[in-house]
């Protein structure tokens, strides 16, 4: 079983993070140990994150601490709000319904996917600086549900309502005013993005369904391969002497590749199916940055908007000598700090994203490649396995009809 | 015709212990084998006992593996063409010529050959006398037959013939081969013509025609049969007597009815008829006799089992009733691998597409070398992971080939069942006759003791003492006649038996080596298309390791 680190720069090893001897900035991270924690609809996972690094920030040069996946989701879903226009590295599904199964392959998969998570924010140059990434790989248990139940409540904080708010009312007033589109770039770069990644996710998923169906043929031959062989060893007990023994041979063999087949199975499903399930979350990721952009474009358009107008009563105010004249100025003044703000944080997610969409393309040509890697050469093994297995019988059968 | 040669006619050395204490122990040094009455002009069997030389078999016979193991292609009509498989592959499985256990076998195989082979399907409409217009619509098939066996007199014939004609062939055989492993004809499916397409179900119906006709041409006695000869050659109707001929059964029947109603003492079993098994219509009697005879042996314990006369073939039957689970369960299961290995094949082949799909894609639309890179990378691995999917289907393709055996001597076992039951009916015919002679006999002493009371004797009494001495000596010789057709037919089980073994082992070595070599051969292929991707991706795996 291969379990490999694909991230690059600082990446952890499966068990424990490696301790470079190099003063140069580090932080590796591990996640391992998965435990089966409570019973029944309560159970959950726990894993143990292992953190080394030499960051001032952080307290000490190893920490260890227990996390379960809804503490992933809070680091993923902070991340997301403060690092907009940043890919941020998507997390396995929540699967409600696996959990309860709990297969090992589950646990397993599931563990390999949010080590991976991790090491991509702490190896990113930007993400590995949040506070929040900090909390989640060093604040005690108590601290960390704390965060946690703050943010994934049902009830959210009193600005998120205001945001909602002010959502239903820029809708209400866009119908009003006959601006039921909304207001979108027109960057044809970006449209041309736009429609790759909407297109790209259908792709891969598609060939991640069948590279999923893959995994389960190999499964279903090794099964009938065992159970073939079954069925002829006892065939052989019926016949006699030497033909008897060709059947038995056969039968054995049969079972010792049906192991192999099962044995490919996982590989193909950890070191090539996982990444191509990787890679479809990763652009459903984008996809979500890409909405954070269009609110920060939409945001920044409508308060150049409001700017506009407020100008414009400005100036009446100004002809009419009004007393109301110094608090429009104050008003006015402080809508064109918030329009500033929109505006640079627009502009902020443009940049980031189109840094993090060529990190991104390059990112995903090595993950694709090694996945591919990994696939030609799990099935050259399988099938040079196969070979071999059968090849060996070839004297014995000989010998049998010769006799 | 026939010479005597040919045949299995053995002289036994065993006296066959029958459980009647009123048997003498004869010893029966010939039987009367079916063959030789048929050369005879005549079709009632045992009308006159020939005595024919024991001849031992010069000549092993053809195997069963030249009609086993189909031939690759429909078109393909010789069973000893080599097989047009992998070129890369030994001809291993090559009907089996190639090994040398088998290849005493080719030589002869070669002196002797029947090729059968059925096509051109064309609709004919019955010409009907009934009212109603447009007669009934069937389907005839082309019959061609080559051959070199002196018995055809001649070499190339063709004929017409519809499933009905396979049918009538079908019965008349396991009338007159009692005893042999008669390959079981194609099932009439009835429900299948009625739900399948037509063309669909009679090009299903040709294949299995020609592949029953080809195992009938394989089997060395029945190849020589004048059934399947007269079936081969000869043009128009098909002139062999139906077994459902049933108007003059029907006119003999009405003939002995009375007699066999009102039970006369003088309704014995023909001699001819003792070696038929009993069937409807007008052996009534004849069946009700048999089955209170195998109800008595059932009750009467132990004694009257049959079939515990031959230790060896009670053996037999047991191993082969063993074998036939063991085939069925492997036959499943070579089914359920096939199906597996097809889907791999398949999905395999749908994962390449997808990946095909998403270079084209990536390719149209990069914006970066990055992607450019990717999609080449993508298109390697979905061109090998295409051709992976089309060596799988073709080694499964060929997977299907070689453990058809399986199903072929399942179908087999059908045909040993038939001959099994044959012997237990023909003996449970001579059990029944040795009991009728036995209370013929009880009878005739007590009628022999109550006439020597009176002097003179009465001549009523001395009429039925007549008629059941009469009676007595055709019971007897229906009673010969039923034992040497139950010693001719356990002679035949017994030659089968032991050509089904000898031929299965030769046929199950060919199936084994076949799949085998097919394994490696395919494993090899697809394990080199994958080597070579692997190494072209080497550089990933540095990269990220």
């Amino acid at each position: 079983m291969i379990t490999t680190q694909r991230s690059i720069g600082g990446g952890g090893s499966t068990q424990s993070p490696r301790s470079p001897q190099s003063s140069q900035p580090y932080l590796s991270v591990s996640v391992t140990e998965p435990a089966k924690m409570g019973n029944g609809v309560q159970a959950y996972i726990s894993y143990k994150v292992i953190t080394k690094t030499n960051f001032p920030e952080y307290q000490g040069a190893e920490k260890i601490v227990i996390r379960r996946y809804s503490d992933f989701v809070w680091l993923r879903d902070r991340l997301f709000e403060k690092f907009k226009g940043i890919f941020i590295p998507p997390l396995p599904e929540k699967s409600t319904v696996e959990k309860f199964r709990f297969s090992a392959e589950f646990i397993e998969m599931r563990r390999q996917a949010l080590d991976i998570f991790v090491n991509r924010i702490a190896s990113h140059h930007e993400l590995q600086q949040s506070e929040d990434l900090r909390i989640f790989l060093q604040a005690d248990e108590q601290t960390m549900e704390r965060a946690r139940t703050q943010e994934t409540g049902i009830f959210k904080k009193p600005s998120d309502f205001m945001q909602i708010f002010k959502d239903v009312q820029s809708k209400v007033s866009d119908v009003v005013l006959g601006k039921e589109k909304p207001v979108e770039e027109s960057n044809p770069e970006y449209e041309k993005l736009k429609n790759y990644i909407f297109e790209l996710e259908n792709h891969l998923a598609e060939a991640q369904k069948h590279a999923y169906r893959l995994v389960k043929r190999h499964r279903e031959l090794g099964q009938s391969l065992s159970d073939f062989g079954k069925a002829v060893k006892l065939l052989g007990d019926c016949e006699g002497e030497a033909l008897g023994k060709a059947f038995s041979e056969l039968g054995a063999k049969s079972e010792i590749l049906a192991i192999k087949l099962q044995k490919e199975a996982h590989h193909l499903l950890m070191n090539f199916e996982e990444p191509l399930k990787d890679y479809v979350r990763a652009v459903q990721s984008i996809k979500g940055t890409m909405v954070e952009r269009a609110n920060a474009f939409r945001q920044q358009c409508e308060l150049a908007e409001t700017v506009k107008l407020k100008e414009i009563d400005l100036n009446k105010l100004r002809l009419m000598r009004s007393e109301k004249l110094l608090d429009a100025e104050h008003d006015y003044e402080e809508l064109k700090t918030e329009c500033e703000e929109a505006t640079r944080k627009f502009e902020n997610i443009v940049r980031l994203m189109s840094e993090e969409i060529v990190r991104f393309q390059e990112q995903k040509t090595i993950d694709m490649g090694l996945a591919f890697h990994e696939f030609a050469k799990g099935q050259a093994h399988l099938a040079n396995s196969i070979a071999d297995a059968w090849r060996s019988l070839l004297p014995k059968l000989e010998a049998c009809s010769s006799s | 015709m026939m010479g005597p040669d040919n045949h299995r006619v053995h002289s036994s050395e065993e006296s066959p212990q029958l459980d009647s204490d009123s048997l003498s122990s004869n010893s029966f040094s010939t039987y009367k084998s079916v063959f030789t009455s048929l050369s005879s002009d005549s079709h009632h069997p045992l009308s006159d006992p020939l005595f024919s030389p024991p001849s031992p078999q010069s000549l092993p016979p053809p195997s069963y593996s030249d009609v086993v193991i189909s031939p690759l292609h429909d078109e393909s009509h010789s069973f000893h063409e080599p097989n047009e498989r992998d070129e890369n592959v030994e001809n291993f499985n090559n009907n089996g010529i190639e090994h040398d256990s088998t290849e005493l076998r080719v030589s002869e195989s070669a002196i002797e050959y029947l090729k059968v082979s059925v096509s051109k399907p064309q609709k004919e409409v019955e010409a009907s006398n009934s009212i109603v217009p447009g007669g009934n619509k069937y389907f005839t098939y082309l019959i061609t037959t080559t051959t070199n066996i002196l018995e055809y007199g001649g070499s190339e014939f063709v004929v017409r013939r519809r499933f009905r004609d396979i049918v009538t062939l079908s019965d008349r055989l396991s009338e007159v081969y009692r005893g042999f492993f008669i390959p079981p004809r194609p099932d009439k499916s009835v429900v299948e013509s009625q739900v399948m397409q037509k063309q669909e179900f009679v090009e299903q119906r040709r294949v299995a025609l020609e592949k029953y006709l080809r195992r009938l041409a394989g089997h060395p006695v029945i190849r020589k049969s004048d059934e399947l000869r007269v079936f081969l050659q000869v043009q128009g109707k098909l002139p062999l007597p139906t077994s459902t001929d049933v108007a003059s059964r029907m006119l003999d029947g009405a003939v002995n009815l009375p007699k066999q109603l009102f039970g006369d003492s003088s309704s014995v079993i023909a001699p001819q008829e003792a070696v038929q098994p009993a069937k409807g219509g007008r052996d009534l009697l004849r069946i009700f006799k048999e089955l209170k005879q195998s109800v008595a042996n059932d009750w009467g314990g132990s004694k009257k089992q049959v079939e515990d006369d031959d230790k060896e073939f009670v053996e037999k039957k047991e191993r082969l009733n063993v074998l036939e689970v063991q085939l069925g369960n492997a036959s499943q299961q070579a089914e359920a691998l096939v199906k597996a290995q097809q889907d791999m094949g398949e999905t395999m082949g749908e994962l390449g597409l997808a990946f095909l799909k998403l270079m084209k894609f990536e390719n149209q639309e990069a914006s970066f070398n990055t992607q450019r890179a990717r999609a080449a990378d993508m298109k390697n691995v979905a061109t090998a992971t295409v051709k992976a999917s089309r060596l799988y289907r073709e080694l499964n393709a060929q997977t299907v080939k070689h453990l058809d055996t399986l199903h072929e001597y399942m179908g087999l076992m059908l045909a040993v069942h038939t001959a099994f039951s044959d012997r237990s009916s023909a003996l449970l015919t001579v059990q029944t006759l040795l009991t009728e002679l036995s209370s013929l006999h009880s009878r005739a002493e007590r009628l022999d003791t109550a006439s020597s009371k009176i002097f003179g004797g009465d001549k009523s009494r001395n009429r039925k003492g007549e008629e059941l001495k009469e009676a007595i000596r055709v019971t007897e010789d229906a009673k010969n006649c039923a034992i040497r057709e139950y010693e001719r037919i356990k002679e035949n089980n017994r030659t089968e038996i032991q050509r089904l073994d000898k031929e299965r082992k030769a046929d199950f070595i060919n199936m084994l080596k076949g799949f085998v070599v097919n394994q490696v051969t395919y494993s090899e292929k697809i394990g080199n298309e994958w080597a070579k991707i692997a190494e072209e991706t080497g550089g990933y795996a540095k990269e990220s390791g």
